[in-house]
């Protein structure tokens, strides 16, 4: 009998997640035997509120999920962060799995960051840079996809200088991609971190104010982290010079603050973008001092935010230009939480792609 | 019926001396708080509760949906005590071998002792319940589903046919 009985109640029985108040009164237990019957009764659960989930298939960006997408990510991230500080610190499940890191720009942080979520699941990891590589021998990235898809990879993530990559990559494979940062596009998985951390400071983020500074012209850091804020409900402001606001800012969703002065009493968060001098191919403000004078980060500013404000930044810093010491070594910065919870997120990216077909089950055990 | 497992598993145990109870998430986790307070109250003592998620563990990754992910959390430090893994329908045993990969994780308990509200019988795996609140012969199709008043507004054991 291969038919899968499917009663409307399974799913909700399946998500019902309250971790079980307890009653005052004790001993009442006895549970009352239904004798066999009901297909269709499922009274007692199926009210709950229980949308499903739809699964994810890849990680290219943030504008491919759903508010409840972004919850479920973050609420498996929040049950795999304890195994991190566990004294065994693996777990079994993708035992046998290959996650190839297909990284075609430089990029340590986020490459060490998924190379130990990888292995904090057991998954066997691959790294693959364009340096000394095929890809510097005039491999195609066409051929390079095949390649790795020949090798019998289960999962590719992928760091580029260009823009859609990841989904070009997507088309060619049968495999999970995930974006790791493309181009001035998307980083998904850096936006998800970052709503991950502020969740865990204020709880939730509906009607937070999120203050974002800086180059959005060639963030995809900022361009992800504003779809992702905007699933859950925060409200976000923009503060960067006028030659590093992007020209259609304005359907971001944002509201754009003229002074930086004039967003902090008001923020719930600071989130300071990294001023990416590799990027800065044409002066795009007169100088570092006035970049530091106008848009950057100080003690000063530091003393406008609110006391349960934080500070955020995607890493790597520039110490004296977008934050000063000061601020980044303060009680408000929360700059190396991002960097630990950033495991625990792309753990959580990892496990929904990777042990996931889709036909649920409860009553079998 | 709980109150009866609890005074078995006091018996066993000679008191409640060293016991912890771990629920396995996310039905054994309200039946294990409660075997703790009964044995608690019987005993005049504190019994340490926990929750375990087993999903990670799992040999059935990438045949079936992945799980919502619970929380593992074990107040007391399980090496040198009687663990006792509580759960509400014991079937395959494929759950209580990945609870026992997944306790052994936490630390190594004396021993571990198992104890189920339904045994529905069909195992797959040469594991058995120290304590059984009822055995309920099953067809292997069946659906068996315990609901708790925590998480589901009543107590009730369901059993739903397949239909043919």
């Amino acid at each position: 009998m291969t038919q899968q009985p499917r009663h409307a109640s399974s799913p909700a029985a399946d998500a019902a997640t309250t971790p079980a108040t307890t009653p005052a009164t004790t001993p009442a237990t006895t549970p009352a035997t239904t004798p066999a019957t009901t297909p269709a009764t499922s009274t007692a659960t199926s009210t709950a509120t229980a949308t499903r989930v739809a699964p994810l298939h890849h990680l290219l960006g943030i504008d491919d999920l759903d508010a409840a997408q972004v919850v479920h990510i973050l609420d498996t991230a929040e049950q795999l962060l304890p195994i991190a500080t566990r004294e065994r610190n693996t777990v079994p499940t993708l035992r046998g799995k290959v996650v190839c890191n297909l990284f075609l720009e430089d990029s340590t942080r986020t490459r060490i960051s998924f190379d130990l979520a990888a292995k904090r699941l057991s998954a066997e990891v691959l790294n693959f840079s364009a340096k000394g590589s095929s890809v510097s021998k005039g491999e195609s990235f066409k051929d390079t996809a095949l390649t790795l898809d020949a090798m019998g990879v289960d999962c590719v993530v992928v760091r580029s200088g260009s823009s859609g990559a990841p989904r070009q990559l997507a088309r060619y494979l049968d495999v999970p991609i995930m974006n790791a940062g493309d181009g001035w596009h998307q980083h998904p998985t850096q936006a998800l971190l970052d709503v991950f951390t502020m969740r865990r400071h204020l709880g939730d983020l509906a009607g937070r104010r999120v203050v974002i500074v800086g180059d959005l012209l060639h963030s995809r850091v900022a361009r992800s982290e504003v779809q992702a804020l905007n699933l859950v409900g925060a409200q976000v402001s923009v503060v960067a010079p006028p030659t590093l606001l992007p020209p259609e800012v304005e359907r971001w969703g944002v509201e754009v603050v003229p002074s930086l002065d004039d967003a902090l009493p008001d923020a719930d968060v600071v989130y300071l973008l990294r001023v990416q001098r590799e990027r800065m191919h044409r002066a795009f403000f007169p100088s570092t001092r006035e970049y530091q004078r106008l848009w950057g980060m100080d003690g000063r500013r530091l003393r406008q935010l609110k006391d349960h404000a934080i500070v955020m930044h995607p890493g790597p810093m520039n110490r004296g230009v977008e934050i000063t010491g000061e601020v980044a070594d303060s009680d408000q910065s929360v700059i190396t939480e991002q960097v630990t919870n950033g495991i625990a997120v792309r753990m959580a990216c990892l496990y929904l792609l990777l042990a996931a077909p889709a036909v649920d089950e409860e009553a079998g055990r | 019926m709980l109150r009866r497992l609890a005074h078995e598993l006091i018996e066993a145990n000679q008191g409640a001396e060293g016991l912890v109870l771990v629920g396995i998430q996310t039905r054994g986790l309200p039946l294990a708080q409660r075997l703790a307070r009964l044995i608690g109250e019987i005993e005049g003592t504190e019994v340490p509760c926990g929750a375990l998620d087993v999903t990670l563990y799992r040999d059935d990754l990438g045949r079936r949906a992945p799980k919502s992910l619970h929380a593992t959390d074990v107040p007391v430090d399980v090496t040198g005590r009687t663990v006792v893994l509580v759960d509400d329908v014991l079937y395959t045993g494929r759950t209580i071998r990945a609870a026992l990969d997944a306790l052994n994780e936490l630390g190594r308990p004396d021993r571990i002792r198992l104890v189920v509200l339904v045994d529905r019988g069909h195992r797959e795996l040469p594991i058995r319940a120290d304590h059984v609140g009822k055995n309920l012969p099953t067809a292997y199709d069946d659906r068996i589903r315990v609901l708790v008043e925590e998480t589901d507004g009543q107590d009730a054991v369901v059993s739903e046919e397949v239909p043919a």
